[in-house]
C-alpha cells in the first residue's frame, strides 16, 4: 500500500502525517512538493497536511488550492483515490472546490488547541469503518479558522446524504451543526479540522487517529 | 495601466466575528451609536491588459474571494 503527503510552503504537520500513516498502517509514504505536477503511481491515499500554507495570507488554504499539484490531486480523487485533508488540508479542499462549505474564523476569535471528543456521525464510510461500535473518538485540535460554514441548502444535503463524518461533542469553534469533518458525495474525500495525525499512539493522548488511517487503507 | 481596487466582505448572514469584536470595542469606548460593523479587505493593484473588468472578475472568482462566504466589488480607474 502506498500513500503521499503533499507539502505546501508553510505546511507544518507534513512530517507528522508521514510518521502517523507509516506507523499506523505500514504503508510507504512519499512526500510530494506542491510545485510538482504528477503524483507517484498506484496511490491508495493522499494526505493534505495541517499548517499555515502561504502564511494563511488572503484566506486559509486559498493559494495552496491553486498549486500545480492540486490538479493531479483532483484527478486522483476523480479516479477514486482516497484523499484526507486535515486542518489546513481541510481548508485547502474547500478552497479547491473538492468539498462544499468553508472554514471561518473561530466564533470565540481564539486559537483553540486541545484534545476534543468527536462523535462518529457516520460509521459507514471508508474513513470510519474501523471504529465499528466505537461511537466517540478523541483527537487533538489546533486552529484559529475551524468554524465550518455552509449555506442551508448545502447543509441539508450534507446531513441528508450522510456526508457529515465527525461532529464535536462540545463545539469549540462555532461550527454549524457542530461539524468537525465531512466527506464528498462519492465518499472518497474527507476533510476534518481535528488531527488524527496527532493521535495515533496512546503516548500522544489517544490512538484513535491510527484507526482512521487503517480504515482508509483496509478499504483500498 | 488600470488602477484596480477590489473590496471584499463576508456576505450578509455570515458571522463576522472580527466585525463583532470591533463593534463591541467601539461601543465599550462610548460610541454606543455604532452597529453593524463589518471587517473586510481592500486589495489594490495595477493591471496592464485588455478587458480589465472581466479579467479582474475572473481573478476574484478564482482566487481573491471565496464566493461561498464572501462578496466583492470591483473599482477600476
Amino acid at each position: 500500500m502506498s500513500a503521499a503527503v503533499i507539502v505546501f510552503p508553510g505546511s507544518n504537520c507534513d512530517r507528522d502525517c508521514k510518521v502517523a500513516v507509516e506507523r499506523s498502517t505500514g504503508a510507504r509514504v512519499d512526500m510530494v512538493w506542491h510545485q510538482d505536477t504528477t503524483l507517484p503511481e498506484g496511490l491508495d491515499l493522499i494526505v493534505l497536511p495541517g499548517g499555515f500554507s502561504y502564511g494563511d495570507y488572503l484566506r486559509c488554504g486559498a493559494m495552496a488550492a491553486q498549486s500545480p499539484i492540486m490538479q493531479a490531486v483532483k484527478k486522483a480523487a476523480d479516479d477514486g483515490v482516497a484523499v484526507v485533508g486535515i486542518c489546513n488540508g481541510f481548508q485547502i479542499l474547500c478552497e479547491a472546490g473538492m468539498l462544499p462549505g468553508a472554514l471561518l474564523r473561530n466564533a470565540g476569535l481564539k486559537y483553540v488547541c486541545k484534545l476534543v471528543s468527536l462523535e462518529v456521525a457516520n460509521p459507514n464510510t471508508r474513513f470510519t469503518a474501523g471504529y465499528q461500535d466505537q461511537t466517540e473518538v478523541i483527537m487533538t485540535q489546533g486552529n484559529g479558522d475551524g468554524n465550518f460554514f455552509a449555506d442551508a441548502e448545502t447543509l441539508a444535503r450534507l446531513e441528508g446524504e450522510g456526508q457529515v463524518v465527525f461532529r464535536y461533542v462540545d463545539n469549540p469553534n462555532g461550527s454549524v451543526n457542530s461539524i468537525a469533518g465531512i466527506q464528498n458525495a462519492r465518499g472518497n474525500v474527507l476533510g476534518m479540522m481535528p488531527h488524527p495525525d496527532r493521535a495515533f499512539e496512546a503516548e500522544l493522548g489517544s490512538a484513535d487517529g491510527a484507526t482512521l488511517f487503517r480504515s482508509v487503507l483496509d478499504a483500498a | 495601466m488600470a488602477k484596480v481596487k477590489v473590496h471584499i466582505f463576508l456576505k450578509p448572514g455570515v458571522l463576522d466575528v472580527q466585525g463583532k469584536a470591533v463593534e463591541g470595542a467601539l461601543n465599550g469606548l462610548g460610541w454606543t451609536g455604532v452597529s453593524e460593523a463589518r471587517v473586510g479587505k481592500l486589495i489594490q493593484f495595477d493591471y496592464a491588459g485588455d478587458d480589465v473588468e472581466a479579467e479582474v472578475k475572473k481573478m476574484c472568482d478564482t482566487l481573491l474571494a471565496n464566493t461561498v462566504i464572501e462578496s466583492y466589488r470591483i473599482e477600476v480607474e
